[in-house]
């Protein structure tokens, strides 16, 4: 069936969230009523990536992007664009004047520094179904792999192609494959963590939810490569679309003999299982995720013995992070120099970053190593909202660091972001402006690591909590001289005695912002001052004699009656009756108000 | 056979199904818990032990696996589950506010249920809808880019739809 037009229109979580089924359900039923069902295909695809934009549809062959598009547009929509063949303006992303409409997105920015690697299918195809994923070359990796390459030359070419591990930690990903070769066993594991637990990451997710055989495929390469037969994909239990649109991908893949016995006549078998995570942070780190599999609470265990020798059910296991695995296919087809001319000299490839916090484009972005976090953050993200100060972007979750405006041109790579106390991590990028206190952001990790420590090893366990504590205490202003210090003894003593990486890197989150904001640990402890006054317990309201008209809306607005004066004279606001909650400030029409 | 909690018998029949059917497979435990409370809504003591029987299990292994994961629960929770997104993103758009704002509307804490099982409150990792932080979720629903203003009117939703449910 040939169709005159195509609709593609985003189905990512955030889309979802925000009524992308309605807007389905309405343009089907619009589009039955003027009898054009035939002639227009709806395409539900993955995550086109500027989620703040959406819903997100695109028309073709126009090539017309629609952002924020609401139910009650639809009907423009169909009537205009589809029936009389008129864009709809105004709901075109960027800007609405161009002459060619496809061009209409490319003065967001947002698109046109990226090069999408990991995410070439993301917002392309229908992620349910398999034949548009075969004919965007999907399989055909595997194919040539399992038909074509011997295990050891689909290893060479991953380890010729440098990749490194998009989990966080960096390690290269054809050595890991190589160590579990050697291994001489009866069964051997392929795992895939999809347990993406850091706070402001879901690269992994729209990955699943747009392209989910990419991971499959390489898993079976894999399991190739390797010599395993047998494949998990531990997912988090909160990505419900995620898991749905992978046990259809499987289904799919195993009907067309793609999972199974005998792939592509050959006598290699492979299979793949979902196991749902249930909650556990620490369930992210190899080990941990490994047990979890097995049924029992997903406590670390010491390595060496490491995974490739020793993992999943005490057989040698590799364990690959989702968007490592979405890069396999593309650098067994297109071959492992094409993969390393992307990039820098020790990070090959690119990086696909979730940008979330204080930034106008909030979204999911996919860029070579090596580009700065100022492209990212200005070019890409399109800057700070309300025209506030960049103050630093914190990467790597609750494991990275904070990194200041000084090292905004700084080219993204592992290494120089572990040079600067921050890491790489999953890929989550939260911007953060001159509102954010970076005490109270350490504190705010730290509350999370103390959560999701497991408890197993004393230094985690007991050591973040006192971290928390001492951290609480200055936020509430009661820092008492010499607790910076406290602060890094017990960072370093935790990073050197944790059992995993958990807790290793708890620390950070601390040790970076005391390494750039260390002004304002200061201000807090000695001067019992919040500089971004976000600090409660030291913040002040006081009313500007100068400025106050005594018009007393602010007192009628106090929930405490903390705010008294004479009509026309100025208002003063009592310290002792004050619980700061900001009403009077929100309320003035004269900025006579201020937070100290 | 009675189990003691609130259980219906069509309940606990499914539970000896979803038993049935993993008791073979390895590593399974988990997967049987997260299908037990879809059918019970929550994991009390009893069906613990009617997993921890039928899978040959000691019970003190299934009880630790449903309190280290946060998505086992051991308590009820409430028709209309909130769950305020406290991950970085939302956090640094003042999740933290509407998380307190609902919970002094509610007078509940994170972990609590209101009294007339109506409403539970907790704070949830990241769902990944930072797009639309600060993201809460009731149920499926998920409500983006609020402000703690808008919590009264979304939490009058709820009451009015329970209201009507009521005189019908």
């Amino acid at each position: 069936m040939i169709y005159r037009s195509h609709i593609l229109i985003c189905n990512g979580t955030g889309c979802v969230s925000s009524k992308a089924p309605a807007i389905m359900e309405k343009l089907q039923e619009l589009l039955a009523a003027n009898g054009i069902e035939k002639e227009v295909k709806i395409v539900k695809t993955g995550c086109f990536g500027l989620c703040e934009k959406g819903p997100i549809l695109v028309i073709y062959p126009e090539g017309a992007t629609y952002c924020r598009v609401s139910v009650d547009d639809v009907e423009e929509i169909v009537n205009e664009h589809l029936i009389k063949g008129r864009i709809v303006k105004r709901l075109l992303l960027g800007d609405p004047n161009v002459e060619d409409v496809s061009k209409s997105r490319d003065n967001v920015g947002f698109f046109a520094k990226q090069v999408r690697v990991a995410l070439r299918n993301c917002g392309v195809i229908n992620p349910e179904n398999i034949e548009e994923y075969i004919a965007r070359d999907g399989y055909a990796a595997l194919a040539k792999a399992v038909t074509e390459m011997t295990p050891a030359e689909v290893i060479a070419e991953v380890k010729k192609s440098d990749i490194r591990g998009r989990g966080g930690a960096g390690f290269p990903t054809g050595m890991k494959w190589q160590f579990a070769a050697q291994q001489v066993s009866d069964q051997k594991y392929v795992c895939c963590n999809a347990d993406e637990g850091d706070p402001g990451a879901f690269m992994d997710r729209s990955i699943l939810e747009g392209d989910p055989h990419s991971v499959l495929e390489a898993m079976a390469i894999a399991g190739y490569a390797i010599g395993a037969n047998q494949g998990y994909i531990y997912v988090r239990a909160e990505y419900p679309i995620a898991v749905q649109r992978l046990n259809i991908a499987i289904k799919q893949a195993r009907e067309y003999g793609l999972l199974g016995k005998n792939i592509f006549g050959t006598d290699f078998n492979f299979d793949i299982e979902i196991r749902l995570g249930a909650g556990a942070f620490v369930c992210g780190e190899e080990t941990a995720l490994m047990t979890s599999i097995e049924g029992k609470r997903g406590e670390p265990r010491t390595r060496p013995p490491f995974p490739a020798v020793k993992g999943l059910w005490e057989k040698p296991t590799i364990l690959n992070n989702v968007e490592t695995y979405a890069n396999i296919p593309m650098i067994i087809l297109k071959g492992a120099d094409w993969f390393s001319s992307i990039g820098t000299e020790k990070s090959k490839g690119t990086k696909v970053f979730a940008i979330g916090g204080k930034i106008n484009n909030t979204g999911l972005v996919e860029i070579p190593m090596g580009t700065t976090l100022r492209e990212v953050i200005y070019d890409i993200g399109g800057g700070i909202p309300n025209g506030k100060k960049f103050k630093a972007a914190q990467t790597g979750g609750p494991s990275g660091g904070c990194i200041p405006a000084s090292h905004l041109d700084t080219p993204i790579d592992y290494d120089n972001l572990i040079a600067l106390g921050s890491m790489m991590g999953s890929g989550g990028l939260i911007v953060m402006d001159e509102d954010t206190c970076m005490v109270d952001i350490a504190k705010f990790f730290l509350e999370f690591t103390v959560d999701e420590s497991c408890g197993k090893c004393p230094p985690c366990r007991v050591g973040t909590k006192r971290m928390y504590e001492i951290l609480d205490r200055i936020t509430q202003g009661k820092g008492e001289e010499g607790d910076i210090e406290k602060l890094e003894i017990l960072a370093e003593s935790i990073k050197q005695g944790a059992l995993c990486g958990l807790g290793q890197t708890a620390p950070n989150p601390i040790l970076s912002t005391l390494r750039y904001f260390r002004d304002e640990y200061e201000a807090h402890v000695k001067e019992k001052k919040c500089p971004a006054g976000v600090c409660k317990a030291m913040l002040n309201f006081e009313i500007i004699a100068d400025k106050c008209k005594g018009c007393s809306l602010c007192a009628k607005k106090c929930p405490v009656g903390a705010i008294s004066g004479e009509i026309k004279k100025p208002f003063v606001i009592s310290k002792e009756k004050c619980i700061k909650c900001g009403v009077c400030m929100e309320s003035c029409k004269f900025a006579a108000i201020v937070k100290k | 056979m009675s189990c003691g909690c609130c259980c219906t018998d069509n309940k606990s029949q499914e539970l000896d199904k979803i038993i049935a059917k993993y008791k073979d497979s390895r590593g399974a435990l988990i997967t049987v818990l997260h299908e037990a409370q879809e059918v019970y809504g929550y994991l009390p003591l009893s069906v613990q032990k009617r997993i921890a029987e039928g899978l040959n299990v000691p019970l003190s292994e299934v009880y630790g696996v449903v309190t280290f994961y946060t998505q086992f629960f051991l308590n009820p929770k409430g028709k209309y589950k909130i769950n305020v997104c406290l991950g970085t993103a939302c956090y640094v758009k003042g999740a933290g506010q509407i998380y307190d704002k609902i919970s002094e509307i509610l007078k509940i804490k994170g972990g609590e249920c209101t009294p007339d099982g109506l409403f539970s409150l907790d704070a949830c990792r990241c769902v990944g809808a930072c797009g639309l932080a600060p993201v809460v979720m009731i149920n499926d629903e998920v409500y983006g880019r609020l402000v703690a203003d808008d919590v009264p009117a979304i939490l009058q939703k709820y009451i009015d739809q329970e209201a009507e449910l009521a005189k019908a």
